[in-house]
């Protein structure tokens, strides 16, 4: 798979590392331990369209939301995880 | 039919005209006691021990493709009970007991082959490791044997001893440990439940659940509606889809995992092998092709296909530790959809839904576990009650802090 990242083009998938659903980033604060179980351990995975977390870790070390599709692994979108989470008002 | 050797001469000597399809292939009946989701492995096998150890005959098998089409069909068929932690090693060794009596139980031959499993150590803090699962293995009834590298040297001369990276330095070696054929294990189970009267229904998806009040009360399928007082999902790898249609959210990923095998050889490699610098492991299938694979892809998947940065990893952990497989050409690679749970060991458990049960969560590892999660899965259902070595393979485990981590790796499936 080519990642086709935002600021350096297309790079080899095994430049980087996967963490997961891009719900990760939506972690829940205070104390609702429902809420973190959720958030930690239940995913939906879905077969299709599925939004989540590359680590650029043989390179620029950027976290990037990849959209790619599960069943037949193309990828439709590349952003930087710092783009998403500002405008999801989590970062400064 | 009962297949003996007697049938055999009896056959030959009548022109092979009595031999009959192992399994019915009948319509789906409008209800059922229990419907099992999923003709896998797991699946026939809840299937079979329900009907041939607990009585419960008016049971269903309902396959979206043909029977086997799933990991059952494309593992590397390795077989061992060599886990460390409580809640896994009793389960995985009933397996393996379940396993030695398989063939005389259901009547099929099964290849079942007790040829050894050996762990790699390369360091002494892995030797060490290894002395502490041995003994846990030993401890649950399990053989289990420590091997210095003269002891590894005498099975598998062949090996890279004297790597500068990761020398060996001995091995953890299971002898009841094994393989056995993949394929024939589902045919086996399949045989079994149908000659008890078990439908086992093939192109039928289940496309979604009846459910009442919070109890489910039947299945959808794309051959009409069927009924059921318990519905058992066995859908590996697709169970988040499966269940998604019931309401609930898995503790699971889907990943892709691959495997290999190179063209037939003549017996080169006594038993299985595992790599313990890298994930690689290997054994010889009885046709003479080098059987291997490695780590899983790592990301979301379900396509049944890998690609290539697996492929080489895989090749440069074979090169590591057995240098003289360099010159044999790889046959053939696929890819099947596994479902790698939070802590990386599978559920046998009731869900939120009554009357509804999972089975899952079984990752790279659930070839082995055939047997024993098919009778704890059918003691479940049969009794309402887990099985005394299933009982840690709980849904809710992680919600109370109660995890199964072999590898110590954290809710990370790619890691485990
Ligand atoms: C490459 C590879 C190598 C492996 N090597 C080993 C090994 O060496 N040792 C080991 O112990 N384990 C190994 N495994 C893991 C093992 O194969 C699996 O854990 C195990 O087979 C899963 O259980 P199963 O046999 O029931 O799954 P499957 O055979 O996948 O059965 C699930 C079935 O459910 C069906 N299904 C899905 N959705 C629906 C639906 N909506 N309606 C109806 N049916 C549906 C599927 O078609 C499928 O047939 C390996 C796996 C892979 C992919």
């Amino acid at each position: 798979m080519i990642i086709n990242h935002p600021l350096l083009g297309p790079r080899d998938a095994s430049e980087f590392t996967y963490l997961g659903d891009a719900s990760l980033i939506d972690r829940p604060d205070g104390g609702d331990i429902d809420a973190f179980h959720a958030y930690l351990h239940l995913r939906d995975n879905p077969a299709g369209e599925h939004r989540e977390l590359w680590y650029h870790e043989y390179g620029d070390r950027s976290w990037l939301v990849v959209t790619r599709n599960t069943l037949t692994h193309e990828i439709t979108q590349v952003e930087l995880a710092r783009d998403v989470a500002r405008a999801k008002g989590r970062s400064r | 039919m009962k297949y003996s050797a007697a049938q055999i001469l009896w056959q030959g000597l009548t022109g092979n005209k009595g031999w009959k399809p192992a399994w019915r292939d009948p319509a789906p009946k409008p209800s059922y006691r229990v419907v099992i989701i999923g003709g896998g492995g797991h699946g026939l096998s809840t299937a079979y021990y329900l009907s041939n150890e607990f009585g419960i005959t008016d049971v269903a098998v309902l396959e979206k493709g043909w029977l086997g089409s799933g990991n059952i069909g494309r593992n590397t068929t390795i077989i061992r009970s060599n886990y460390l932690l409580e809640g896994n090693q009793p389960f995985y060794e009933l397996s393996m007991k379940l396993w030695e009596g398989l063939e005389q139980s259901f009547n099929y031959n099964a290849m079942v082959s007790q040829r050894g499993v050996l762990n790699l150590c390369h360091s002494d803090g892995q030797r060490d490791a290894y002395a502490r699962r041995g003994n846990a293995m030993i401890l649950s009834g399990a053989d289990a044997e420590l091997l210095d590298a003269a002891g590894v040297r005498a099975l598998c001369p062949f090996l890279e001893f004297e790597n500068a990276r990761f020398p060996i330095k001995g091995g953890l070696l299971q002898r009841r440990g094994g393989t056995a054929r993949h394929d024939a294990v589902a045919w086996g189970y399949a045989r079994g439940a149908d000659r008890r009267g078990v439908d086992i229904i093939q192109n039928c998806e289940v496309t979604g659940f009846d459910i009442e009040n919070g109890t489910v009360k039947g299945v959808q399928t794309s051959r009409g509606a069927i009924k059921a007082d318990i519905v058992v999902c066995c859908a590996a790898g697709s169970s988040s889809r499966v269940l998604s249609l019931a309401g609930l959210r898995l503790p699971i990923e889907s990943h892709v995992l691959q495997a290999f095998v190179s063209e037939g050889l003549k017996p080169t490699i006594p038993g299985v092998i595992t790599f313990g610098a890298g994930h690689f492991y290997i054994s010889q299938s009885d046709k003479g092709g080098l059987v291997f694979g490695g780590d899983i892809d790592g990301y979301n998947s379900y396509a049944q296909r890998g690609n290539l940065p697996v492929v080489e990893d895989v090749c440069e952990g074979a090169m590591a530790v057995m240098p003289m497989i360099g010159r044999a050409r790889v046959l053939r690679n696929w890819g099947g959809v596994m479902d790698m749970s939070m802590d990386g060991s599978p559920f046998i458990d009731r869900t939120p839904v009554d009357n509804l049960i999972f089975n899952g969560g079984w990752c790279y590892g659930g070839f082995k576990a055939t047997p024993a999660s098919g009778f704890c899965t059918a003691h479940l259902v049969a009794t309402g009650n887990p099985h005394p070595t299933a009982t840690a393979y709980r849904l809710d485990r992680f919600r109370r802090g109660a995890p199964i981590d072999e590898k110590g790796a954290g809710a990370q499936p790619n890691l485990h």
